[in-house]
């Protein structure tokens, strides 16, 4: 079995104008970072994004944005971003702010086949407005609906030609839920490496879940906040 | 005299147990991890990923794939782990945090707590901060007890967007630390050198005193 494509741009083929894309990442660590270069390239449009956040003005889904591809963005947090901040308060982007557990495990349940499950995050919120509620336990929850996506790019730092994958500290986040959710799923890594290599033991996301894989260049990851002692 | 931010983390730090494992918020409860008492267990958890944060890396050893919910560079404890976004929600919503600390704009006098939106100004988001509140035992909010403007934090009902229902136990401020009762603000300390007077103008809602009302011991 051979997933690997070649490189980004064979990996982004049947990506059109109005899909629903995941991108895995929070904040800017564990962005597909030569995915999204791709897609600005080919200046696809009309897209609705499911990302955790919504990069930085010149950096990650921001470039995106910048340049008026997405229409929609479904993200639990978007304060660093200033040219998101003002195509959303213009009503130029439509935006769906969603709790990032309850966002996170949506991709989950989307990926896992699990139409619907309740949380108590939101209840009694305007995120609740409209949704069906229910207690359990005494508690008030919330209805929320599974994600899934045309296609799902995910970054991991080593992958194989069967599609398994590692990823590297606190750069899984939504990776590992959106290469489950995907109809498609992209995974860029840093690092392809032969079949058998990995630790079947230690492997984050099982092959199946992955429908092409490529090596990525060129990889800034860049560092929102550095602080040091 | 009112507490700065380091003197309210401080306090806040006297509310840690041996073996909690705590989740810090961004801003002023992000500083309690330095006054964790010497011997003290506590692990601190990072809703993006990381269980047992460490200090912050050495110059030039920052890892870009090394974050906390922040987004600020940190390192990891021996013994931490790493895992997905789902895995780290489903220890705040399964109940598994003994303590949450976070910032808010205000909190009612029956625990509800608005911190995420400004209609009209400020659109970054709810983060994780929702998904906490709904779910934590235990929630203190970190806070100035008034806004810039003099504005008190503390009133009889939220006027911004929730971020969840009746959730706060207890707020520590730069001049009081307050619980959250059933019949309002309870006041049970006082900021070192700050008068009831002084804390009754700047709350807002219903405060409560019985009794004594001793200073924080700092």
């Amino acid at each position: 079995m051979n997933k690997i494509v070649k490189n980004a741009s064979e990996a982004i083929i049947g990506i059109k104008d109005g899909m629903t894309l995941m991108f895995g990442g929070f904040g800017l660590c564990g962005i597909p970072e030569n995915v999204i270069r791709e897609l600005a390239k080919i200046k696809v449009k009309n897209l609705t994004c499911i990302s955790n956040n919504a990069g930085v003005d010149d950096f990650g889904l921001g470039i995106l944005l910048r340049d008026k591809q997405i229409k929609k963005m479904i993200a639990s947090y978007v304060g660093e971003n200033k040219e998101f901040e003002r195509q959303f308060l213009s009503g130029e982007l439509e935006v769906d702010l969603v709790p990032q557990g309850t966002l996170a495990e949506r991709i989950r349940a989307g990926g896992a086949g699990i139409p619907a499950f309740y949380v108590p995050a939101g209840y009694g919120t305007e995120v609740g407005e409209g949704k069906e509620a229910r207690e359990f336990n005494g508690k008030m929850h919330l209805l929320e609906y599974g994600l899934t996506a045309d296609f799902a790019i995910v970054k991991a730092k080593y992958g194989d030609a069967m599609g398994n994958l590692i990823y590297n500290n606190t750069a899984n986040n939504y990776n590992n839920m959106m290469a489950m959710a995907g109809k498609i799923t992209i995974a860029e890594v840093e690092e392809i490496v032969p079949v058998g290599e990995l630790n079947p033991n230690q492997i984050h996301t099982p092959g199946i879940f992955v429908q092409r894989i490529f090596q990525g260049v060129d990889y800034e990851k860049r560092i929102e906040f550095e602080t040091t002692m | 005299m009112a507490l700065d931010k380091n003197g309210i983390a401080k306090r806040i730090a006297q509310e840690l147990k041996d073996g909690y494992y705590v989740n810090l918020g961004i801003g002023i409860p992000t500083l309690i991890a330095n006054y964790i008492p010497e011997g003290m267990d506590v692990i601190l958890q990072s809703e993006n990923g990381l269980l047992g944060i460490g200090p912050f890396p050495e110059k030039g050893k920052a890892d870009p794939d090394l974050i906390n919910a922040g987004k600020q560079t940190v390192t990891a404890i021996p013994g931490a782990s790493f895992f997905d976004s789902a895995t780290s929600f489903a220890m705040i919503r399964g109940g598994h945090i003994d303590l949450t600390v976070l910032g808010a704009f205000e909190v009612s006098e029956t625990g509800d707590i608005a911190s995420w939106k400004i209609p009209g100004k400020l659109v970054k988001g709810m983060g994780g901060a929702m998904d906490l509140v709904a779910s934590a035992k235990n929630i203190i909010v970190a806070t100035t007890h008034t806004d810039r403007k003099g504005n008190s934090k503390l009133k009889k009902s939220c006027t911004l967007p929730l971020t969840g229902l009746a959730c706060v136990k207890k707020i520590v401020t730069d001049l009081a630390v307050v619980e959250v009762t059933d019949k309002g603000f309870k006041l049970l300390e006082r900021a070192p050198g700050v008068s009831i007077e002084e804390i009754k103008n700047a709350t807002e809602g219903t405060l409560i005193i019985e009794g004594e009302i001793p200073e924080m011991k700092l």
